[in-house]
């Protein structure tokens, strides 16, 4: 019988995800051996300065978690802190925190689709070389993604880095007229998005369905964005407040980031795929159109078509910034008071890629005590691996150069942010 | 004429302060009370092609990655050159000042004329001070745009008169 021979996949700096990362495979012959997606962007600690802060400055400490998605980490906090503190909030401001989540999904999606994961499928090293055969939907992207950073340069004072958000609302609420200014290019950018959805549905997927628990917010008649009970396909439906009973987090030796299970469960998939196959009820009509035209179906269980998802998402994300501005009128106030007394609060937002839950202790003076946050991308971490276990024996046939271009396109289908969990992959094929 | 000089950086990272310090040392010496602007970026790729929108000149400061020699500065005409992959550190999603220069390059969004000068940092953790030579070179290509921007307003010049 003839010796098995075994080939090792190395991809020592992963590119175009956020954060460095590298990812490693082993096979012996056409088997998979092993997977690692090696996250060793060194830990930030982040939950320990958050210890001894006022509650106050919270919002702005954590939006420098990410460059990417710091409204996410805003959002959670705030809604964290504020049930801790029984602070109710003006539905104006919760309208506006709306618009402000549709301006990072919109910037982030756009940048996803367009810059990093667009290139895979189209056989692109980079979204540079895209650009030279495709400059005007390339133009189209870049321009969508600013329609983003405008709404988020509006609402948060600035486009990375916002400052505006406060414990209660905002220190600082838009006028309806500048809200209004706005809408030109809202209309312009959901009519790219659609027209975004038609181009990437005729991309070529690989055919690949895997049986994932999805988790994702769901709130009664809305797309979720910071509201909703945590609910999956498997009859999962909990508060915030029960994530830490369901969910747990584990050290594995080859990763800086956590990997989240589902207690008793194991790996489970948050973001845009995860909501829309939980919530295609709540999209607006003109999205699920856009879906049925793309030929998305409920549930959608193969990760190369997340790349359309994300593009309904953003059909959702700017014709729900067109609906609040229309509805917008200021509040009375920018932000309700919040007063310090010794609690504990935990809230989960919708980040562009996917769930983000936080938890925060509070003293008599305001001061945190405990803090916890669970970005989505630990959560993804070992669906990824999981992934890429089966995915790669689908494909351990074809050259070393090929598989790993697959790999990593399988890891970008969750637009990881290693930053926020921990800017590169290298992947290791190892073949003997 | 629209002439904008953009300081890129992160002035948390030490030596990589060093475009934003040139865009601040520059405001100090009052350039922009004779019709130049002076913008600080972090360096990412899209905001930074928005920044050069409509300009006819821009200069562009930047640290660039260690080679040895820190405080040595470097001048790319980015018309006539192609940036080095590994010379500008990569930034979020691996979209920095060099991927903002090959992208604009490709879909003609370059302006007229650019010049990125890139001064090589030494250190680059979180918390990290300038290093000496660094601080040096940021006084020294101040001073050189500063004498630049004032003698000159033709962008053909300034190209002749690269360091």
């Amino acid at each position: 019988m003839s010796k098995q021979p075994t080939r090792t996949i190395k991809v020592d700096v992963l590119a175009r995800v956020e954060g460095e990362g590298a990812l490693y495979v082993k096979l012996k012959g056409d088997q998979v051996q092993d997977v690692k997606l090696k996250i060793y962007e060194p830990p930030r600690f982040f939950e320990a300065f958050l210890r001894g802060r006022h509650f106050s400055e919270i919002p702005d400490i954590v939006a420098r978690i990410c460059g990417i998605c710091p409204i996410a980490y805003q959002m959670s906090a705030v809604h964290a802190i504020e049930r801790a503190l029984g602070v109710a909030i003006d539905p104006s401001v919760r309208l506006l925190r709306r618009l402000f989540y549709c301006g990072e999904w919109i910037e982030s999606h756009a940048l996803h689709v367009y810059m990093l994961h667009a290139p895979d499928f189209l056989g692109y090293p980079d979204a540079i070389a895209m650009a030279r055969d495709h400059p005007v939907i390339v133009q189209r992207g870049l321009r969508l993604k600013k329609a983003g950073n405008r709404i988020v340069a509006l609402m948060g004072g600035r486009e990375i880095h916002p400052v505006s958000a406060a414990v209660g609302g905002f220190y600082k609420t838009p006028s309806k007229s500048a809200l209004k200014e706005l809408m030109d290019e809202l209309k312009w950018a959901l009519d790219a998005s659609l027209a975004t959805a038609r181009w990437v549905s005729g991309f070529d997927c690989p055919d690949f369905e895997q049986d994932y628990e999805f988790v994702s917010l769901s709130y009664p008649d809305e797309y979720p964005f910071n509201e909703g009970r945590i609910v999956s396909n498997r009859g999962l439906d909990i508060d915030a407040s029960e994530y830490e009973d369901n969910f747990t987090e584990q050290h594995v030796e080859h990763s800086n980031a956590l990997h989240s299970v589902l207690r008793g469960r194991g790996s489970y998939m948050v973001g845009p795929m995860a909501r829309f196959n939980l919530n295609f009820d709540k999209l607006p009509e003109v999205a699920q159109q856009a879906a049925r035209d793309c030929g998305l179906q409920v549930p959608c269980r193969n990760p190369f078509r997340s790349i359309v998802v994300r593009a309904i998402e953003l059909v959702f994300a700017c014709h729900e910034a067109l609906r609040v501005i229309r509805e917008y009128e200021p509040p009375p106030a920018p932000r309700a008071e919040a007063i310090a007394r010794i609690s504990m609060g935990q809230a989960a937002t919708e980040a562009p890629r996917g769930l983000l839950y936080h938890r925060y202790g509070i003293d008599q003076d305001g001061l945190i005590t405990s803090a916890k946050i669970v970005p989505p991308t630990s959560q993804n971490q070992k669906r990824i691996e999981e992934d890429l276990w089966h995915f790669v024996g689908q494909v351990a046939t074809r050259p070393t150069a090929e598989i790993t271009l697959k790999c990593e396109q399988a890891v970008r289908n969750y637009d990881p942010c290693i930053s926020c969990a921990t800017h590169f992959l290298t992947l290791h094929v190892e073949r003997d | 004429m629209a002439l904008r000089i953009i300081g890129c950086g992160n002035l948390d990272r030490g030596d990589d302060a060093a475009g934003m310090l040139v865009a601040r040392r520059l405001r100090a010496l009052g350039v922009e009370t004779v019709g130049l602007e002076v913008i600080e970026q972090s360096g990412e790729s899209f905001s930074l092609m928005d920044c050069w929108l409509g300009c006819e000149l821009v200069i562009l400061v930047d640290a660039t990655a260690p080679t040895g020699a820190p405080g040595q500065v470097q001048v790319w005409n980015a018309h006539a050159d192609k940036l080095p992959e590994d010379v500008f550190p990569c930034s979020t999603h691996a979209f920095g000042v060099r991927e903002a220069v090959e992208l604009a390059r490709v879909m003609n969004r370059l302006p007229p004329t650019l010049q990125i000068y890139g001064i090589e940092g030494k250190q680059f953790s979180f918390g990290t001070p300038l290093s000496t030579a660094v601080e040096r070179a940021v006084e020294s290509v101040a001073q050189q745009l500063l004498e630049l921007t004032r003698t000159m307003r033709d962008p053909a010049q300034i190209t002749q008169n690269r360091p």
